[in-house]
């Protein structure tokens, strides 16, 4: 499998998601499956091979009795056209539903937990930037924290960003999950 | 009723009226090797598995009926990857059961391990590993619900042999919602907002082609393609998936467009100012350069799988249904413009016919007789032609004389053709012959094949001879592997690389003699008509003729790979004309 499709590129998050995503090339699919043995690999295997690629994929049961599960995917439209991986993912039979969420209509939130060499002198600076963004310090080591933060994934950029002054010893992103909006009457 | 896994499957299958299927046992399948016997399934012992896969594809192909194929796990799987890629590209509604090791042993590597429903999942319309004994009535009717409806494809059943040995309580699912599938939901009908949009395209069209292609005849469209064709009369080009579907004979049959079609498909496509694409999905060898391809024309599109709407051409009016039902629509939305005097169907097509009618005079198919005193393969596809029923089944495998056999029979009915087109399998055409005759034992089935394709196969001949299926196999034999060849010549500097195969090893008649069928030889132009007259006398053995024939002929015309269709190259002797 290629370094830029499918599995390839959800196994890299890790470094993938160190950059801001530059809006207009992703869309977000919210992929209702059943919750059956290969089906994830179904869909990889989808976008591996007929060229689309996936720049994030989260997965989860979404009901107790686990029937089904959601996938949402961050696809990177510039590969295909998004009706061609819609449609083609729509031929899956696994695949119960498909909604496309756009920024605008959906909401959006990813996690993020981050370790930070932060000794004595650093150590105050990085639990007040935790503070700033409403996140947590979820580890403490002799020379280490361990800090999570959940939000809109532009914030979540944004507290990466900061963070960047200190060193970064692991950091691990979801990938984003979303819902369309509620109407309101 | 308690039945084991293996007997629940053969009553599964038989509850889908399977007929005949085949196969080749081996230790994962066991269990269900054994409660065939009793079963009222024919079962026809193959010698290779693809051979099986193949096959029942030929038998889908000619009956409409889904084929079967039974395997063993491991190696018995992997063999019938090919067929199952295959029935993928051409849309072939295919069955496959394999055996599976016991499910302690999955993922152990265990002995004839191989995680086929992974390796299958890109070439399958879906694929299920049964872990239940109590699945497997369901999965089967699932199975071949999903491999029927919609657009038609492979599936593939693996079944480990524990849960063949273990036993269940008898069940059949009576209903869809019992086949556990909420996510599959082919669609038939076409919108009838776009389907109007349609008839007006055709009335503002002034030269439009009906560019029909296999989902015509998967549709058993046929008969309504005819009576659309006939009501507005507009040209048909019919692809070589869809050879048979308009008859070639018809007026206004144009012939097989693309890389090796009739020069009058090929530029017909390319001027025209609509294309009502029914079943096709604008192949790269129908389109050559698909940037210069037919630049003037709207599109109409009717797929049943709405993912090739806008694939590789974006159609101005895509619908996606099944091609009879839309064909119907169209002619009562055509109807209700009439009723309130819309004005003519569709435009005036005399230009555009007199257009065509000058192509056709001017760059009919064409090759030279003789020269130098060789058998030319042309002539040998127009005389066994000329010798055959109108509704004599044609199987080819894939290459020069695949296009030959396109080319020169004449098409007269749906499902007289078998070949393999999207894939472009060499070696198809042996078993797939042995296939479409045990599906229409009433016909006769000529194969037309190669000799690299025969020496592909062959074996399976074997298989027909102890079956007593009388199928007739016309080698094409130029010593060549000759489509490389040919591509060797016009675009590598008559380079050849390892395209030699010999016209005489393998003696052919000896082979055939050996495997139980009738072996002969034409060596002259003489020898082909008393060598075609001696083959169809036979009918109670396969027979194979061994047809020397010339190994400079090229197929043409011929659009050059990656070439724009209006880059079309004639016949040498035709040059003059252009």
């Amino acid at each position: 499998m290629s370094a830029t499709s499918g599995a390839g590129a959800a196994a890299g998050n890790v470094t993938a998601l160190r950059k801001p995503l530059p809006p207009p090339r992703h869309h977000i699919l919210s992929v209702l499956v059943e919750n059956k043995a290969g089906v994830l690999a179904r869909v990889a295997g989808l976008f591996s091979r007929r060229g689309f690629n996936i720049y994030s994929l989260a997965v989860a049961p979404t009901d107790e009795d686990e029937h089904f599960s959601r996938i949402t995917i961050v696809v990177d439209v510039e590969s295909a056209p998004l009706e061609q991986v819609i449609m083609q993912l729509d031929k899956l039979v696994n695949v119960v539903s498909i909604g496309e969420l756009s920024s605008a209509e959906a909401v959006e939130r990813e996690l993020v937990l981050v370790t930070v060499a932060a000794g004595p002198t650093e150590r105050s600076q990085v639990i007040q930037l935790v503070g700033v963004f409403g996140g947590e310090v979820i580890n403490v080591g002799t020379d280490r924290l361990t800090v999570m933060l959940a939000g809109r994934p532009e914030k979540i950029d944004d507290f990466e960003g900061l963070l960047e002054q200190y060193h970064v010893v692991e950091l691990q992103r979801t990938g984003r999950v979303a819902l369309p909006k509620l109407e309101r009457h | 009723m308690k039945l084991t896994g293996a007997q629940a499957l053969i009553k599964s299958l038989e509850m889908q009226r399977v007929d005949v299927m085949f196969g080749l046992p081996g230790g994962a399948i066991l269990p269900v090797y054994d409660p065939i016997i009793d079963s009222s399934i024919r079962h026809v012992l193959v010698r290779h598995e693809q051979g099986a896969g193949h096959a029942a594809e030929g038998y889908a192909m000619v009956t409409g009926k889904p084929g079967v194929a039974m395997v063993t796990s491991g190696p018995g799987a992997t063999n019938i990857v090919t067929p199952l890629a295959n029935a993928y590209m051409d849309s072939t509604p295919l069955i496959v059961v394999s055996g599976q090791v016991a499910t302690p042993a999955i993922g152990t590597d265990a002995f004839q391990e191989c995680d086929i429903t992974g390796v299958t999942m890109g070439i399958t319309k879906h694929n299920w590993l049964i872990k239940d004994v109590d699945d497997i009535p369901r999965v089967v009717a699932a199975a071949f619900h999903v491999a029927t409806t919609g657009r038609p494809g492979p599936v593939l059943i693996d079944l480990p042999k524990d849960i063949s040995n273990q036993t269940m309580e008898w069940y059949w699912p009576t209903s869809v919602e019992e086949l556990d599938l909420p996510g599959y939901h082919p669609v038939t009908f076409g919108d009838p907002v776009l389907v109007a949009q349609a008839a007006e395209l055709l009335a503002a069209s002034k030269r439009p082609v009906l560019y029909v292609g296999g989902g015509v005849l998967k549709a058993r469209a046929a008969e309504a393609l005819r009576a659309l064709a006939e009501r507005t009369g507009i040209p048909v080009v019919t692809t070589l998936m869809a050879r048979g579907a308009f008859p070639d004979s018809h007026p206004q049959a144009l012939g097989m467009p693309g890389m090796h079609g009739h020069y009058t498909a090929v530029t017909a496509m390319q001027k025209s100012d609509l294309l009502i694409n029914l079943g096709a999905r604008f192949d790269d060898r129908v389109t050559g350069k698909i940037s210069s391809f037919a630049p003037e024309a709207k599109v109409i599109h009717v797929d049943i799988d709405p993912a090739e709407l806008g694939k590789v051409r974006v159609p101005d009016v895509g619908i996606a249904g099944d091609c009879r039902q839309v064909i119907g629509e169209l002619l009562l939305a055509m109807d209700a413009r009439d009723a309130v005097g819309e004005g003519p169907e569709v435009g005036d097509l005399e230009p555009w016919w007199r257009q065509i009618r000058e192509w056709q005079e001017r760059f009919p198919l064409h090759y030279t007789e003789t020269d130098g005193g060789a058998i030319k393969p042309q002539n040998v596809v127009e005389q066994l032609r000329d010798a055959a029923d109108e509704d004599t089944i044609v199987v080819a495998g894939v290459g020069q004389h695949q296009m030959w056999a396109s080319q020169y029979w004449k098409f007269e009915h749906p499902y007289t053709w078998v070949n393999s087109g999207g894939a472009g399998t060499m070696g198809f055409a042996v078993p797939a012959c042995i296939g479409a005759k045990v599906g229409r034992p009433d016909r006769t089935v000529w194969a037309i094949d190669g000799d690299g394709c025969f020496q592909m196969t062959a074996q399976e001949l074997v298989t027909a001879s102890a079956e007593q299926i009388p199928v007739k196999v016309a080698i094409l034999n130029n010593a060549y592997l000759g489509m490389v060849r040919q591509w060797q010549e016009m675009f590598y500097e008559e380079r050849y690389s390892e395209v030699y195969l010999s016209p005489d090893l393998p003696d052919y008649v000896k082979w055939a003699e050996a495997m139980g069928c009738v072996g002969i030889r034409a060596e002259t132009p003489e020898d082909v008509g008393p060598a075609i007259e001696k083959a169809n006398a036979i009918d109670d053995r396969p027979v194979v003729v061994d047809f020397r024939t010339d190994a400079f002929e090229k197929v043409f015309p011929m659009v050059p790979a990656g070439a724009s269709n209006d880059d079309i190259v004639v016949h040498p002797d035709q040059v003059t004309a252009r």
